[in-house]
């Protein structure tokens, strides 16, 4: 049922500090905010439980995008346009560039969020896949201090994760990459643009020579959590690239993912398409 | 249960003229549009951020009216579908969209239209990659598209030849 308006408040204070205070002070009650994508959605269907509401989309402290030798770092309100009108993303972290370029339409990604994608911690996200190949780090900040964590493990079953009640993501960092790295994406989804994944695939290697020296992994849509398939790493690092990794990593990759039926997809398509992603990616390498 | 929330005052410039409305915090900026301004060329399609019929440009860009609370627009330039002709000269989209008969039953049209001036002011030259990336979150049941992206096309050769 549509809720009636007048019952829900929504605070915007105009610091980070404010921000956090309120946090601190109406613990668990108060749900952040951002662009909306998501929670408008859940809010509107009378899907959310909560009454009080924190606009955080005009927090400048969570803005931006920085740039160093070592790492580019996100602040949690980027937006998927941000994300494809800079060049280093484009450059360097394709794979990102084409998770938020898939993301919705324009629309959608001109309010969606990197922050929002990650704490709305949809199994089905578009952007976390990419964000766990490339190794990402999020600051969270409260009113007691900030805190860094990877965020490899940040996400600890469906919808739960390290993340206080208190606390907010105030930015994503991710370490340069270089061109020895080849990388690969792909969503497959009922359309091409505007659609939830069936199944979503990020990779990027090293190959040194014909052996895969380093190897990251991470599908969408095929468990409670957007996954990291450390154990499909496994099954390929130091190996040499040929019929019997592939074999020996579809096989580990079947145990790894547990994909479900559901009204977008079946358990046995999402297995099928989640090695098909994997093998197509494995022969770019050789 | 009795309500606490107050509606709070807010202002923004809506197609050119600064509006101060009091209204609660979590309306939607569609329905804030519609029924405080009279503003009823946004539609209501889905109210979920599927179809892109209450499509409006917030400072600039394009955003689903339904998903923006209106105190998130506080102090911000709104442009809407009848901000778009200059009094009774129509826009080239908007001419566009009627030579290709790129509108029929209409309530896609006013987020079609702004999507597509949107999409030409970031990209004036789109190719049709270009034009079905800009246009993918706006829906229409009547036309199949074909149409409205001939008249995106169309509209850009207009716009050329003005420039």
């Amino acid at each position: 049922m549509r809720p009636r308006v007048s019952a829900y408040q929504l605070h915007a204070p105009d610091t980070l500090q404010a921000a956090l205070a309120l946090l601190e002070q109406e613990r668990g009650t108060l749900q952040p905010l951002a662009g909306g994508t998501d929670l408008m959605v859940l809010w509107e269907s009378g899907k959310l439980t909560h009454k009080k509401f924190l606009s955080i989309w005009k927090l400048p402290e969570l803005k931006g995008i920085a740039v160093t030798p070592e790492h580019i770092t996100l602040g949690a309100l980027t937006t998927y346009t941000d994300v494809l009108e800079h060049p280093l993303l484009k450059s360097e972290f394709p794979l990102l560039c084409q998770a938020a370029r898939e993301t919705g339409g324009v629309a959608t990604q001109n309010r969606g969020t990197l922050g929002g994608n990650i704490v709305n911690a949809s199994p089905a996200a578009d952007s976390p896949p990419a964000l766990l190949v490339y190794d990402a780090k999020l600051e969270l900040v409260s009113a007691r201090g900030t805190r860094w964590v990877a965020y490899h493990g940040f996400h600890t079953g469906y919808k739960e994760m390290g993340l206080s009640k208190d606390e907010l993501i105030r930015s994503i960092r991710l370490p340069r990459t270089d061109d020895r790295w080849r990388q690969g994406y792909r969503k497959v989804g009922t359309r091409k643009a505007q659609a939830i994944s069936k199944v979503c695939f990020a990779g990027r290697a090293i190959v040194d020579g014909r052996r895969i020296q380093d190897i990251r992994i991470a599908f969408g849509s095929v468990a409670p959590i957007v996954l990291r398939c450390v154990e499909t790493e496994n099954a390929l690092r130091s190996e040499p690239l040929g019929s019997s990794a592939m074999v020996a990593a579809k096989r580990t990759l079947a145990r790894e993912i547990t994909p479900i039926d559901d009204i977008r997809s079946t358990a046995a398509y999402r297995l099928k398409v989640a090695q098909n992603l994997l093998e197509e990616f494995l022969l770019t390498l050789q | 249960m009795r309500d606490t929330v107050r509606k709070v005052e807010i202002s923004f410039c809506v197609n050119g003229e600064t509006k101060t409305v009091r209204a609660y915090p979590m309306a939607r900026l569609l329905d804030v549009l519609r029924e405080e301004l009279g503003l009823t060329g946004t539609k209501e399609g889905c109210g979920e951020g599927e179809c892109g019929a209450c499509s409006v440009l917030l400072d600039h860009k394009l955003v689903n009216s339904c998903l923006v609370p209106v105190l998130q627009a506080q102090e911000s330039e709104i442009k809407t579908i009848e901000g778009i002709a200059k009094g009774e000269q129509l826009h080239a989209v908007q001419e566009a969209f009627i030579s290709c008969g790129g509108a029929q039953c209409g309530i896609c049209t006013p987020g079609m239209v702004l999507a597509a001036i949107s999409l030409l002011e970031r990209i004036p030259q789109p190719n049709q990659a270009d034009i079905r990336h800009g246009l993918a979150g706006n829906l229409c049941r009547c036309t199949g598209y074909t149409k409205i992206f001939e008249a995106v096309v169309q509209a850009c050769r207009t716009i050329g030849l003005q420039a």
